[in-house]
């Protein structure tokens, strides 16, 4: 019974992501052309409404193409790995009080590990699509989650040591539900480091140099067509709205709001995730790219340094305090 | 001087060696602005040798003037520069007015000066759109696209055409401004200034712009000018040299104007002086605006568009049908001068030269196009070498180089 | 300086050299022989009362049909101006009837590389100590030289370039799209029948 229900969860799950994913886009074409002087989708269904389900059924029915040279089981693998990773990174997060599918006790550590595992996705694909464009998106997306995956764990480091905790649901109740009680005031350090390093973790702008367009074509996915390329994209979302989820979980609260919702308990939640959603699609249509060891510099020689201090003075305060 | 550039690259190098690859970038890439195959040889990401490949686009312009009478000839150099067409064919009227000694009356300079300058703000629009969107600013690109849309909108009113205009004739203009184009203009320049600081705000004390161009693809003075560079590019290197100053022609000498100059020698300078040239532009356009005197458009010598090909005895006879300039000319017999002239204009990607030949004829008998964009690919070998294909990319933005006008 | 005395000048430092001096419409040209043209340029260059440090273009001629009686089949213009001072004077050199050649320039300037290329790609002048001389906008298997003027308008022949590329056009055709190449615009007569 309990695992008939579990699966239940889980379809309810997935339906809901997929079409937040449809949306997160049209979320994002629209702003983006609001803030640049046009107005983004409008043809299809009201003001455009309709425009993510006909971008969906058109790259369903797109022709797959595969490189003749191309490492076919690894250039085939290579999506599914990049969403099943950020998938099941959803299984964890706590949208609100119980709404939680696996309330697992080291949640923070299983979504980092799903988001590392994702960046073999790119990897696998920069490889296996035996183009020199892919190649080099694949490595610099290697290096780039690497470092980023460093200063990101490590500004984490800080919660956990406030909270007590790695369980996501723990870290959102150590918070309380007032205001004051977030950890975006104490941890304001550890917010800027993890803010920018979730920018480069999900290769937004203006870390996007794994798909850099006016470089490298497209990166990675320079070979991918129809579905195999939809489903990147549809990773890459997934990924932004993990990462916000984290935010929200870590430094604003979770799904505590100044007043309860009682219909639709995770409200705070989505509209707080919602409000990071907003600020990556902001940065994009604000910030020019950075280089690739511009990139560099940034993560090791600021970041990481920043993260460490953030650590120790974390630490100091909960070693006086307590 | 000394114009060789040298350049020492450090690469890490493991185990003794270093593996290189090439990469064939373009002819269909993104950020190459045409056609301009790139071939590069990487250790890395850095450059190790960098071979630009043009001629996709060569259309024999060269060629194909040499059969064409010289009013013919005019509407090739519309495809020339496409961006800038009006600039183009307005140094190709100079170079053949001074070719033929015909002379231009004083409201088609004015409205010359005009045009080419709203050309020069069209192209360095389109420079900093596509510029700031190859470093990975989009929305720069299509607040630029919004004002140029503008100016192109106001092209169409003057003379039907949005790209390729081939409005300037031989001995002037070929039809007269209306005051609606005037007015629109005003508001136009009255407007653009803060539509700069919108650009500005965007992008010029960006930290990831600033660290994107300063001391990127730096060139000495001397080194630009043994490369040939000309225009923003050689200015950004701090050497001043600007025709409108050095060989005025239409109303330049008539206008105040500043030539905007940099030091650096690097993206960033060069930057800097196209974004104050645009307001320079602007200024030059107020006071050509205030100034326009009234009077004809075309000059009373100037050979008219229907040209007889063939003997001197025909064309007077139909020369006739054109009123007096045409059978002054004949009855002088200096309709067709030989001899030989450089011309030199300021377009907005350089100095764009016509090197003409006329050996009597009414067709020019070697028409040679020194164009700028060409000699800045060219130049791109040098100053690409060492760095990062990054830097390439904002290399060539920052060169503002069109492919059309390179392969002729 | 004045066009008149620049030609001057050049003529007493190279009296062996300079064929003939004139200038049309304000410009100042020199008809040269090709021996030492790169000692004159170099010597234009650097002296300091001519300072002609930019070098404007440099194009090839092909002077077979020119009505001017004496040039030389081929020639090589160098358009020269001087930044500092000014003033611009243009350097005709002879490059010679058959087998047109020429010294490069690029030692004085770098930016001379392509302007050589180009007017050897597209006149056929070669230019001995050119570091790398090949075609620079036609193909590089191309046969002839365009801007000669024996060179005709409208080719002779299809490049064979194209022909290949029409005919693997043809070839992947046949897997599909288009089988009978009517997206190409290859006209089959036979339609209409």
């Amino acid at each position: 019974m309990n695992i008939i229900m579990l699966l239940v969860w889980i379809l309810i799950l997935f339906a809901v992501v997929m079409l937040h994913v449809a949306y997160a886009t049209y979320f994002e074409r629209k702003i983006i052309g609001h803030m640049q002087v046009r107005v983004g989708p409008m043809r299809v269904g009201w003001h455009g409404l309709l425009q993510p389900i006909a971008d969906g059924v058109k790259s369903f029915f797109k022709e797959d193409i595969i490189p003749e040279n191309a490492d076919k089981p690894t250039f085939l693998a290579a999506p599914i790995i990049c969403l099943v990773a950020m998938m099941t990174s959803l299984a964890v997060l706590p949208f609100a009080k119980g709404w939680v599918l696996a309330d697992i006790d080291i949640g923070l550590l299983f979504i980092f590990a799903m988001s590392s595992l994702a960046s073999y996705g790119v990897v696998l694909a920069g490889w296996a699509s035996n183009s020199k464009y892919s190649f080099l998106g694949g490595l610099r997306s290697m290096a780039q989650v690497i470092s980023y995956e460093i200063s990101m764990g490590l500004s984490l480091v800080g919660v956990m040591l406030m909270a007590g905790s790695l369980n996501l649901t723990q870290i959102v109740e150590a918070q309380g539900d007032s205001f004051l009680g977030m950890y975006l005031m104490p941890q304001c350090i550890g917010f800027f480091v993890f803010f920018i390093s979730m920018l480069a973790e999900t290769n937004r702008v203006p870390f996007d140099l794994p798909e850099a367009e006016t470089e490298l074509v497209s990166g990675y996915s320079t070979e991918y067509s129809g579905m195999r390329y939809a489903i990147f994209f549809m990773a890459e979302y997934i990924g932004m709205m993990v990462m916000a989820s984290i935010a929200t979980i870590c430094y604003l609260g979770g799904w505590n709001g100044p007043f309860e919702v009682a219909l639709f308990p995770p409200f705070w939640f989505v509209l707080k995730v919602y409000l990071f959603m907003f600020l990556f699609i902001w940065i994009r249509a604000t910030l020019p790219r950075y280089r690739y060891d511009q990139l560099m510099d940034l993560g090791w020689k600021l970041l990481i340094p920043l993260a460490l201090a953030n650590i120790v003075l974390t630490a100091c305060f909960r070693a006086i305090l307590a | 001087m000394s114009g060789t550039i040298s350049k020492t690259i450090e690469v890490p190098v493991v185990d003794g060696e270093s593996e290189r690859y090439s990469l064939r970038m373009g002819p269909q890439h993104p950020a190459t602005h045409g056609v301009l195959r790139v071939d590069l040889e990487l250790d890395g990401e850095t450059i190790m040798e960098c071979n630009p490949q043009v001629g996709y686009l060569h259309r024999g312009f060269e060629k194909l003037a040499e059969s064409k009478t010289y009013a013919q000839a005019l509407i090739l150099t519309d495809r020339l520069d496409y961006i800038a067409a009006m600039s183009n064919n307005i140094g190709y009227c100079v170079a053949v007015e001074k070719l033929l000694a015909v002379s231009v009356p004083e409201r088609a300079q004015y409205i010359r000066t005009i045009v080419g300058e709203m050309s020069r703000l069209c192209s360095h629009l389109l420079w900093l759109a596509t510029h700031a969107l190859d470093i990975g600013a989009m929305t720069v690109f299509l607040y630029c696209f919004r004002e140029r849309e503008i100016l192109l909108d106001l092209f169409e009113e003057l003379c039907g055409a949005r790209l390729t205009f081939s409005y300037p004739r031989i001995g002037g203009v070929r039809q007269d401004v209306s005051r609606y184009f005037v007015d629109e203009l005003q508001r136009f320049l009255d407007m653009f200034p803060a539509k700069m600081e919108e650009y500005e705000t965007l992008i010029d004390t960006n930290r990831i712009w600033l660290k994107r161009t300063v001391g990127v693809g730096k060139l000495s003075g001397a080194e630009a000018l043994g490369l040939g560079l000309t225009g923003a590019c050689l200015r950004g290197s701090g050497v001043d040299y600007d025709i409108r100053k050095h060989q005025p022609y239409d109303a330049y000498d008539k206008v105040e104007f500043e030539v905007p100059l940099a030091t650096e020698g690097d993206i960033y300078a060069r930057y800097r002086c196209r974004m104050e040239e645009m307001l320079q532009s602007v200024h030059i356009i107020q006071q050509c605006i205030d100034q326009l005197p009234p009077g004809p458009i075309v000059g009373p010598d100037a050979p008219d568009l229907v040209m007889p090909f063939k003997a001197p005895a025909r064309v007077e006879a139909d020369a006739a049908a054109f009123g007096g300039g045409l059978i002054k000319l004949v009855r002088d017999q200096k309709l067709y001068i030989s001899g030989d002239v450089y011309v030199a204009t300021e377009v907005p990607k350089g100095e764009l030269g016509f090197y003409f030949i006329s050996d009597g004829n009414n067709r020019p008998y070697r028409m040679h196009i020194r164009s700028p964009s060409f000699i800045h690919i060219g130049a791109l070998k040098a100053i690409c070498k060492g760095e990062l294909i990054a830097d390439l990319i904002a290399n060539i933005g920052s060169l503002d180089v069109v492919l059309g006008e390179s392969d002729r | 300086m004045e066009p008149v005395a620049i030609i001057d000048q050049v003529k007493a430092e190279f009296p062996d050299e300079v064929i003939e001096g004139y200038v049309n419409q304000g410009q100042g040209a020199i008809i040269v022989r090709s021996s030492r043209v790169k000692e004159m340029l170099r010597y234009l260059r650097d002296d300091a009362s001519l300072q002609m440090n930019h070098l404007r273009s440099l194009c090839g001629v092909d002077n077979s049909r020119r009505k001017d009686p004496g040039l030389s089949k081929f020639e090589v213009v160098y358009n020269l101006y001087s930044i500092v001072l000014g003033h611009e004077i243009r350097l005709r050199a002879e490059a010679g009837d058959t087998d047109p050649a020429i010294d490069s320039v690029v030692e004085l300037w770098p930016g001379a590389d392509w302007l050589e290329r180009e007017t050897y790609d597209l006149m056929g002048i070669s230019f001995t100590g050119h570091p790398d001389l090949r075609r620079v906008l036609m193909p590089e298997d191309w046969e002839g030289h365009p801007l000669q003027k024996s060179y005709p308008l409208k080719g002779k022949v299809e490049w064979k370039g194209m022909i290949e590329l029409l005919e693997k056009v043809k070839e992947l055709d046949k897997h599909g799209f288009d089988p009978e190449g009517h997206a190409h615009g290859q006209y089959d007569p036979r339609e209409n029948d």
